[in-house]
């Protein structure tokens, strides 16, 4: 039993996020082109209309209250005079409310996949294997939110969050987590093995959030040698760096 | 001045047949691939009419194109935050529907059905999801007024006037647009992607999307006010009519306008100050923007603007281009072209010269002689419902460009007709639409009779590193783009085999197109029987696969 909880919470999350890493390095340098949303919108519209937002921003909220429920520690609230009481009421309120539209908005989005014959054609392997795992990570975590309505709760503040973040340490706290209940390790879980599905699947349009539109100039300009180079501004021309794509001027002088 | 150049479009509406025939070519040689079944990145529509897809021109309801927000220019669509904030769902994006469901015919029906006392048949089958499927609507439903009142009343550019003269237009007239990316100065699409994926050339303007920043968000497909960015719901990327960026680049036409039939397409480079565009397409008054569009074009006359030019980096085969280009001449010297809705603040860059013949049939129609100046522009006055519905399509509503140009067509026309029956020519014609004869007839030859060189007059590119050997795979070689397919795929081409292997070729090379797909095969053909040839056998210690 000691073996097994050592290779679950000290060995298996650094297994998953090295392959996070290297998965996604691997497929951003081999299948740029395979970084895309792919969106089915173009199929139905009513439905995502719906699921699509409430799913997302749902999700928005739920990744932020996941950083401050690990990654703060209870000494930090202490001194900021945050009663337990307060902190547990607000995580289950605003947590547990972002955890249901996320929920709600995944469960409309499943529906409209396995429903909808456009929608279900353009479904792809790893579309099947996301989607079981996502919705019961969901429903994990928000049965573990849900037990902390009995009267002597689980302070996932003591126990989990200490163990992710001595992950960090690299010193994991494996006792921390095995004697966390059973909704709590099956989150985990699955929380890492939806890490170590991410580069493989269509999660990677998360890492590539287009925040830069946020301070871009509107209309971009780019020289037809540099390929990759950022936009220029419109009329600098700049010389063509030397080894940059072109397509060999011969090939194609035909007529 | 900050001297820009690119390679523009000018069609002649009257002389299109609407015979689709560079749509078709146009589609064999881009969207003949699944994910963009729906895509024609060229189509050809009857006007009136919705287009395609339905009723694209009502941006009311689009969003496409810009807005003037107290004075600054910003996409319909929505600025920066909102358009992230609709990330999850585009709320003005067209659904398949909107274009049409494609579909295939199941041929295997025909062979395969039991023996019976029907014939058998090839029902439809939707390409989308591969079930049985009735089809509604296509891309070109409505051609040649097919469909009727019900589906004219639909056009957002026929709502616009007003009803009595719907009604009259109905047997009015009717011509054909062919339509392609406008690869405007100021492209809406390029501003509402969030991932910079689209971009404007500098070297020759024109819009191309990166496929490998594309991330699928579709903002573009909303941003397009022409609809003329499509997504590749395989691939999950944006795709676009591209001008044929690799012709182009190497001095050939785009394959919609080598195939054209009625040879209506002109094209060729155009000057233009950037630093105009903005405030032009800010103008005020939509029915400026006309104007205000020719005044960013720069003369390449000008011994001003060549010196500009050539100092912002245009080589000078390009500026002389430009001085023989037939785009600049139908633009700016002559006036007979118009852009296609100058309303969207997006600076197209495909110009249209508005069809006469209409104004002319309806003219002989009520037993008049078509081609007398005198009557000619007075139909031209007096037809109103042509001229407001070109007005529409090409100047915002300001039939008087519209006016202008066709009574410079009219004029033409009737210059030519005396010099055709022998008569004298008559200046008077030409001066009263304030051109002289000379022009006149140069304006005719460049509209009747301009042969494949004059029609087309495009420089080479001129961005060419010297690296051009590091990267010798051809753009378009993507997956799922329109090269993917190696040669392997569909035949291997003929290749030399000289005896004795490669060292038998000088300099002792592998010829440079035998490419890694033709590693391993070897053409028996060419050889001459004597020696091993290269690649019948594998190197020894190469891997094969």
């Amino acid at each position: 039993m000691n073996h097994l909880h050592t290779a679950l919470w000290g060995v298996l999350p650094y297994l998953c996020v090295g392959l996070l890493v290297t998965g996604t390095a691997w497929r951003y340098r081999y299948d740029r082109f395979g970084f895309t949303t792919r969106s089915s919108q173009l199929h139905e519209h009513r439905l995502l209309s719906v699921g699509g937002p409430l799913f997302h921003f749902g999700l928005l909220f739920v990744v932020a209250g996941h950083v401050i429920g690990l990654a703060v520690p209870e000494s930090w609230t202490d001194r900021a005079h945050v009663h337990e009481r307060l902190y547990h009421a607000n995580a289950l309120l605003v947590g547990g409310t972002a955890g249901l539209a996320t929920l709600a908005g995944l469960v409309i989005l499943l529906y409209r996949r396995l429903r909808v014959p456009a929608v279900r054609a353009a479904t792809s392997r790893s579309d099947r294997v996301v989607h079981p795992v996502l919705i019961t990570v969901i429903l994990a975590g928000l049965v573990a939110t849900a037990t902390t309505l009995q009267p002597h709760p689980y302070d996932y503040r003591v126990g989990v969050s200490v163990w992710f973040r001595s992950l960090f340490g690299l010193d994991p706290d494996v006792s921390a987590m095995s004697d966390a209940p059973f909704v709590y390790q099956l989150h985990a879980l699955l929380g890492m093995a939806l890490f170590a599905l991410w580069p493989f699947s269509r999660l990677v349009h998360a890492f590539t959030a287009p925040l830069g539109y946020l301070a871009r100039p509107y209309v971009v300009y780019r020289s037809r040698g540099a390929r990759h180079a950022p936009a220029p501004r419109p009329g600098s021309h700049p010389a063509p760096p030397p080894g940059t794509h072109a397509p060999p001027p011969d090939a194609v002088s035909r007529r | 001045m900050r001297v820009m150049a690119q390679v523009a479009m000018v069609m002649n509406l009257d002389k299109c047949i609407g015979c689709h025939t560079c749509s078709v070519t146009c589609k064999q040689t881009w969207t003949n691939r699944s994910g963009t079944e729906y895509a024609w990145f060229n189509n050809v529509e009857t006007r009136p009419g919705q287009g395609y897809p339905r009723a694209y021109e009502d941006q009311d309801r689009w969003k496409g194109g810009w807005a003037l927000k107290h004075g600054r220019l910003v996409p319909r669509s929505g600025g920066r935050a909102r358009r992230l904030a609709r990330l999850f769902a585009n709320p003005e994006l067209p659904s398949l529907q909107d274009y049409y469901e494609p579909w295939t015919y199941d041929y295997e029906n025909l062979i395969s059905a039991p023996l019976g006392d029907d014939v058998p048949t090839a029902p439809p089958r939707s390409l989308i999801d591969g079930r049985p499927t009735s089809v509604t609507w296509g891309p070109n439903w409505d051609d040649d007024l097919g469909g009727g009142p019900e589906h004219l009343a639909a056009d957002p550019v026929l709502k616009k006037m007003n009803a009595d003269v719907r009604l009259e237009y109905e047997q009015a007239f009717m011509f054909y647009l062919p339509r392609i990316c406008e690869h405007c100065l100021n492209p809406s699409c390029v501003a509402v992607c969030p991932s910079g994926a689209l971009y404007k050339r500098i070297e020759d303007g024109i819009v191309l999307v990166d496929q490998d920043r594309c991330r699928g968000w579709r903002m573009c497909v909303t941003g397009c006010p022409y609809k003329k960015v499509y997504f590749n719901h395989s691939s999950g990327k944006a795709e676009k009519c591209t001008f044929c960026y690799p012709r182009i680049e190497a001095g050939e036409p785009t394959v919609c306008s080598e195939t054209c039939v009625g040879r209506l397409r002109y094209l060729g480079v155009i000057l233009y100050d950037a630093d105009k565009v903005g405030d032009a397409a800010a103008t005020p008054d939509e029915q400026d923007l006309y104007e205000a569009q020719l005044e960013c074009f720069l003369d390449p006359d000008d011994p001003e603007v060549a010196r500009a030019a050539e100092a912002s980096g245009i080589p000078h085969d390009w500026i002389t281009a430009a001085r023989r280009s037939p785009v600049h001449a139908l633009i700016s010297r002559y006036r007979v072209a118009l852009p296609l809705h100058p309303e969207y603040r997006t600076m197209p860059m495909v110009w249209y010269i508005p069809p006469l013949s209409p104004v002319v049939e309806s003219l002989t129609a009520t037993g008049h002689d078509g081609e007398d100046p005198a009557k000619l522009f007075a139909a031209i006055d007096s037809l109103r419902i042509p001229v407001e519905y070109l007005a529409g399509l090409f100047t915002a509503g300001d039939p008087g460009p519209v006016e202008a140009s066709l009574c410079r067509l009219a004029a033409m026309r009737s210059h030519m007709r005396r010099v055709n029956l022998g008569e004298e020519r008559d200046p008077a014609i030409a001066a009263a639409v304030g051109m002289d004869t000379e022009s006149i007839e140069a304006m005719y030859r460049l509209l009747a009779l301009a042969k494949y060189e004059e029609r087309y007059v495009i420089p080479t590119s001129y961005a060419v590193s010297s690296g051009a050997e590091t990267d010798g795979g051809c753009s378009l070689d993507h997956d799922g783009g329109p090269g993917m397919y190696g040669a392997d795929t569909f035949h291997a081409p003929l290749v030399d085999v000289p005896a004795g292997g490669p060292s038998a070729l000088p300099g002792g090379h592998e010829p440079e197109h035998a490419g890694t797909s033709l590693r391993g095969r070897v053409n028996l053909l060419g050889w001459n029987g004597r020696g091993r040839p290269a690649g019948l056998f594998p190197r020894r210690g190469e891997q094969t696969e």
